[in-house]
């Protein structure tokens, strides 16, 4: 379903990423994980054809996200790195404002998908409220919906329960981990127990590198049974 | 089509949602009128036209258009919701023209709000009102070339002060080239044909016939041109 074929970028003489290949299959939570700075924002971006590759490139569902842009977009649903949003609409606009942008375009439709997306990610009680009055938690939700309004095939989450307390985080690991079997999902981390939690596969990537491409459980046995921050920490020290 | 008018109508309405754009017309509506009152002595001069508004509009323009556009692409840089923006199902010129076009809109609206000038030349006297209209029609066409300045110089940037200085100096130039001041001066040490050609790229000199109650095709084609090579630049910058 989603696939990067030799993804890299160039800042400079900077390598952010280099030669990132994998396949999300559907049904696969992938855990990506890595240092600060070791490239998994910049490979989602080339992913979703936010910024574009130096070399290699992505496809989600069989769309190139360089030849298809548009059919690619259709397929995917991204909630970017610290979740931007239209600040100054209110939950229901800016939901709204995407379904538009999705092409729900009929007014049950929008209302459809309006109200399961509210459901979904337990926004009914703040529809009416001003982004910008929300809390970190329910902001996020927000990014969370509108990365599922569509209901898509594929989600790329980057950080998704970055900034959130420990109550906020198992709600939103719960809400990923219901939509987890029809779906392709690639989400970001450097919290580990999070992988651990929900993820059936795991990649980590240093300096631009994929080094592991596994799955937690035989990562853990090739490490003795190893703590999977002992391996991490193991891994990418290493490679320092 | 539609995404543009869903894009165009969620900026338009973005500009009612804060106090801002309130602020912005009645300081416009105040701007103009005191300007041709007092400066263009609108009232002493006997005559029953739009001459002294229209006089001044380039120079209202030259501060009002900038704080108008300057937003456009700045704050979505700044607040990173164009990485929302573009891995929705949405083209570059797609989100260039929805955005063009509601700023446009909106300047539109303040225009249209002058209209309490036309109402009081028409009753203190009988108005020709062919360059009432011509003029108008020019003045919107003026203020979309303007606008497309702000909004190619407003992508370069996550600053809207930097969008707002930059776009100014250059508008500014724009207006310079054909200012009789300007143009004695360039005549001074240039051969008189190279200084009308230099002139020819003046809004203000394509703006003239407007006011004297003529469409003229040069002014029409020249604003047209311009606004649509600022728009396609700005796509570009974009797509970078």
């Amino acid at each position: 379903m989603i696939e990067a074929k030799n993804l890299t970028k160039d800042y400079g003489t900077n390598r952010a990423a280099n030669n990132v290949t994998f396949t999300v299959n559907k049904g696969d939570i992938l855990g990506f994980l890595g240092p600060n700075g070791a490239g998994k924002s910049t490979t989602m971006k080339m992913l979703t054809g936010f910024i574009p590759p130096t070399g290699g490139t992505g496809a989600i569902g069989g769309h190139d996200i360089k030849e298809n842009p548009l059919e690619a977009k259709k397929l995917f649903g991204y909630l970017p790195e610290s979740g931007p949003l239209y600040q100054e609409m209110t939950v229901e606009e800016f939901l709204t404002f995407i379904a538009e942008m999705r092409g729900y375009t009929n007014a049950d439709d929008k209302q459809k998908v309006l109200d399961r997306a509210l459901k979904l990610c337990h926004l009914l009680a703040v529809r009416q409220q001003t982004i910008d009055t929300l809390s970190k938690g329910y902001r996020q939700r927000v990014g969370l919906a509108q990365a599922v309004l569509h209901d898509p095939p594929c989600l790329i989450l980057d950080e998704p329960t970055d900034g959130l307390d420990p109550n906020q985080k198992r709600e939103v690991r719960k809400l990923i981990g219901s939509m987890s079997k029809d779906k392709a999902i690639i989400l970001s981390t450097h919290i580990l127990e999070e992988v651990e939690a929900m993820c059936n596969r795991v990649i980590i990537i240093d300096k631009g590198k994929v080094i592991v491409d596994s799955t937690p459980e035989k990562l853990k046995a090739e490490h003795d049974g190893k703590r999977l921050e002992d391996i991490f920490c193991e891994l990418t020290t290493n490679a320092a | 089509m539609k995404t543009t008018f869903y894009l165009f109508k969620r900026e338009f309405l973005g500009y009612f949602r804060s106090p801002v754009a309130y602020v912005f017309l009645v300081a416009f509506i105040l701007a103009s009128t005191a300007m041709s009152l007092y400066l263009g002595h609108m009232l002493e001069t006997n005559d029953a036209s739009m001459r002294t508004l229209f006089f001044y509009q380039p120079w209202i323009f030259l501060v009002f258009i900038p704080a108008i556009g300057m937003r456009l692409w700045a704050e979505e840089k700044r607040s990173g919701t164009w990485e929302l923006l573009f891995t929705l199902p949405v083209t570059p010129i797609q989100a260039v023209l929805g955005k063009f076009l509601a700023a446009w809109a909106f300047i539109l609206v303040a225009i249209c709000l002058t209209a309490s000038m036309i109402m009081t030349i028409a009753f203190l006297g009988s108005p020709d009102w062919g360059p009432v209209w011509t003029g108008y029609f020019g003045l919107f066409l003026m203020a979309g070339a303007f606008l497309s300045i702000t909004s190619l110089t407003s992508a370069f940037t996550k600053n809207q002060v930097i969008s707002f200085v930059i776009s100014t100096l250059v508008t500014l130039v724009f207006i310079f080239l054909g200012w009789s001041v300007f143009s004695t001066l360039l005549e001074s040490f240039l051969p008189i044909a190279v200084a009308d050609a230099i002139a020819q790229f003046s809004f203000i000199t394509h703006f003239e016939p407007f006011q004297n109650g003529t469409v003229s095709l040069g002014g029409l084609l020249y604003f047209l041109s311009f606004t649509v090579f600022c728009l396609f630049a700005n796509v570009i910058v974009l797509e970078r």
